[in-house]
């Protein structure tokens, strides 16, 4: 027959302070766990969902970003003919020539400068952007030089408010709304008039085509034969993809800083769990004795102790996890280097960085206690007796 | 003196959880150190910009270039002594993953105005009489296996192409921290191609490095330049080379900011760790307290005695973490070479390390400190377990 856990649970409570600072001590590392995966889970959906499967990025062969990359006026009107580009309601192509370009902008909050995308977009690019709400004021006109800015610029950035300036291209741009792309990369983003930009930016080439494909599966198709085009010197990727590729770099440099960060703090953690488990059980050596004496068996004991470690580890695993879940209210914004320019993110907590930060408490609990569980049930019962 | 025997003797009543707390301390030390010094390393390059080095670029931002035809008009600005200029190529080597820096320079004034690139005369020679030439940091070399006479082919993302390069010389940084993962090539290389394949994008810089006698000159001549340019159509944005760093440092200083937190966060977990190893001492001699007590030690005498234990376990641990950080320093530094140039500990942070460990020592001593010397005799010696 096994000890009861009620055994295990009790002992845990009787030295309340010491199973706290322990808990606490794993709780700390899984906060640290967590959150690094939550970063890394947040920047991955912050792009993810930027782009849609349906929708394909032409960009200048080779580039690796929009801001890198030039579409000749003549290679765009190629691309505007493809039988794969899908017809709007209005029965023009859904497809929108876009200009990218990065200007220097500089912070509400401390004046540091950033880089920020401005995207000269066509009435199209709202269609192909579903996400895409505008929250505030109007879309700018055609033909004028207003501006419509993410939600985030507008919140951090000098002149990106409603109603207030930005000076670029020796000419003053009003901003007259603000628009609202959920948890996208669009967010970063201030938009006008492609025409106006060009002008503006004196500029003879487009930065990229996109369009939505008119039947989702025709996009490898289509692939091969623009990338094979002569005339063309493009290369098309899905919108998704495009996506994914530019969070590359920085989700790799955020794992790996997660990872060994993760594995030196848990050291500590578990040392700490070691030593509680060490003292519980030297403090119980004549109770163990006395249990043995009774008839419960090496293995019991063993588990008992196991038990505990792992109701330890739980414990801290669960305080870590809910002062991770407030990480949530924070939004990180850096520069993304393979942009190259500024994006804002958040933490974000999923039910698979849940379940994969308690099982890591709960291993850190095992690795901690097992040890000191070990040479509780190896104990000699006459000696255990004896002993004061 | 027999205080301090007493503590050392109390030290080793409990063998395994002393070292182990040791141990623990000494992770967190190291963690610590390592992590303040990756927090520097991010910082040094601004560090050791140079002061008479200016940077002008567009002032709509990084990726707009200038016209060449600046370079007259920016020779001529009272108290510039020399102007170079390039362009960032961002080429790939192979693969995207084979990151570094190549840029198109004007050869002979760009490393007149960088002293901290040695070469050999022979090799600065070869390299300003090739067109096609370039030359290679030594740490990249070594990474690539690049020799003298080896040709380099690099595929544009900017401006699209292969671009093939002789290899003509290869550069030391004059200190360590010198930048040496770096390509440098003719700007002319890459004018000439571009006024064949896309005139329009021909004679443009993307930067003019200027030099000035005095640092204190600098700001005088960055007002003077763009001042020289306001309202033309490529408006200038003139800064010391520390500011221009700073700027791209700071774009990125959330990261930053939180490898910093997460520093000081370890030494919180350990501090709980050594708080409850004090703490589970001093339950467990409570009735010994009592005893001394009885005998007519003081408080003040209980309290030097459980303070100094945790102090003891704490500086050992520190000690070791800071002993430990040579080694893995210079680990870091042969094996992850391709990331940082140089990965050397400060003596500020050696002195962080121990103050940390030192904190810890004191705040893990403070709760079973108050208990001990709050005991009362009946009561310890009453207590059992």
């Amino acid at each position: 027959m096994g000890i009861p856990y009620s055994y295990s649970f009790r002992n845990l409570w009787t030295r309340r302070l010491t199973t706290l600072l322990t808990a606490s001590g794993m709780g700390l590392v899984v906060f640290v766990f967590a959150a690094t995966l939550m970063l890394a889970e947040g920047l991955r959906q912050t792009l993810v969902q930027t782009g849609s499967p349906d929708n394909v990025v032409v960009l200048r062969k080779a580039s690796n970003s929009e801001v890198q990359s030039g579409v000749e006026r003549a290679q765009a009107s190629l691309l505007e003919s493809q039988p794969e580009v899908a017809i709007g309601p209005d029965g023009a192509p859904l497809l929108a020539k876009e200009m990218v370009v990065l200007i220097n902008l500089r912070k509400r909050k401390g004046n540091a400068p950033a880089n920020v995308v401005i995207r000269g977009v066509t009435a199209t690019s709202l269609q192909l952007r579903p996400a895409i709400r505008l929250k505030d004021g109007r879309m700018p006109r055609p033909g004028s030089a207003e501006v419509i800015a993410g939600e985030s610029i507008a919140r951090r950035f000098k002149g990106g408010g409603m109603g207030e300036t930005l000076r670029f291209g020796m000419r003053d741009w009003r901003v007259v709304g603000v628009f609202d792309a959920g948890a996208t990369g669009f967010s970063s983003e201030i938009w006008g008039d492609s025409d106006q930009m060009m002008q503006a930016f004196r500029r003879q080439a487009y930065s990229s085509i996109i369009f939505r494909l008119r039947d989702p599966s025709g996009f490898d198709a289509y692939k091969a034969r623009v990338e094979g085009d002569p005339r063309l010197t493009v290369e098309a990727k899905r919108e998704t993809q495009y996506y994914l590729d530019q969070s590359e770099a920085m989700a790799k440099f955020l794992r790996i800083l997660g990872m060994v960060l993760t594995i030196v703090f848990s050291i500590g953690a578990v040392i700490g769990a070691t030593i509680t488990m060490y003292a519980a059980v030297a403090n119980r050596v004549t109770e163990i004795g006395t249990l043995r004496a009774l008839g419960f068996q090496r293995k019991s004991i063993l588990s008992a102790f196991i038990m505990e470690a792992l109701l330890l580890g739980l414990c801290g695993g669960v305080l870590g996890v809910g002062a991770a879940s407030f990480m949530q209210l924070i939004t990180i914004s850096t520069m993304n280097w393979a942009s190259f320019s500024e994006l804002a993110f958040s933490f974000t907590l999923t039910f698979g960085i849940v379940w994969k930060s308690l099982l890591f408490s709960l291993i850190m609990g095992l690795v901690g206690g097992a040890l000191p569980a070990v040479r509780a049930s190896r104990m000699n019962i006459v000696e255990a007796l004896r002993a004061t | 003196m027999f205080m301090l025997k007493y503590i050392l003797r109390n030290l080793f009543r409990h063998k395994l959880r002393s070292i182990l707390t040791v141990v623990g301390v000494a992770v967190a030390v190291l963690a610590f150190g390592l992590l303040r010094t990756l927090v520097g390393l991010w910082y040094s390059g601004a560090e050791h910009a140079s002061d008479t080095r200016l940077v002008t670029r567009n002032a709509i931002s990084l990726i707009f270039p200038l016209p060449i035809s600046y370079l007259e008009r920016i020779r001529g600005v009272p108290g510039v002594t020399s102007v170079s200029y390039g362009n960032w190529f961002g080429g790939v080597y192979i693969e995207e993953k084979n990151f570094f820096a190549n840029y198109a320079v004007e050869p002979r004034s760009y490393l007149n105005l960088y002293p901290e690139f040695i070469l050999t005369p022979k090799e600065q020679n070869d390299f300003f009489l090739d067109r096609k030439g370039c030359i290679v940091g030594e740490r990249l070399a070594r990474t690539y296996g690049w020799k003298v006479g080896d040709l380099i082919t690099l595929k544009g993302t900017i401006f699209p192409g292969q671009w093939e390069f002789a290899l003509r010389g290869i550069f030391r940084g004059a200190e360590k921290a010198t930048e040496e993962r770096m390509l440098l090539f003719h700007w002319n290389y890459l004018n000439e191609s571009l006024r064949q394949t896309m005139p329009r994008r021909a004679d443009q810089a993307g930067f003019f490095i200027i030099g000035v006698k005095k640092p204190e000159a600098a700001s005088e001549v960055s007002l003077a330049v763009d001042s020289m340019f306001k309202n033309s159509l490529a408006e200038t944005l003139t800064e010391t080379e520390r500011a221009f760093q700073m700027g791209f440092v700071s774009m990125t200083e959330a990261i930053m900011v939180a490898i910093q937190i997460v520093s000081y966060m370890v030494i919180a977990i350990i501090m709980v760790v050594a708080a409850n190893t004090m703490a589970m001492t001093a339950r467990e001699r409570i009735g010994e307290y009592a005893t001394l007590k009885t005998l007519g030690f003081k408080a003040g005498h209980l309290a030097g005695l459980i303070f100094g234990e945790s102090v003891a376990i704490s500086l050992l641990g520190g000690l070791l973490g800071v002993a430990a950080t040579f080694p893995a320093a210079s680990w870091i530094e042969a094996e992850l070479a391709q990331y940082f140039p140089y990965f050397s500990v400060s003596v500020e942070t050696m002195l962080l390390e121990l103050s940390a460990a030192l904190i810890v020592g004191v705040v893990s001593g403070i709760f079973p400190t108050w208990r001990g010397a709050t005991i009362r005799i009946a009561d310890g010696l009453k207590r059992i377990g």
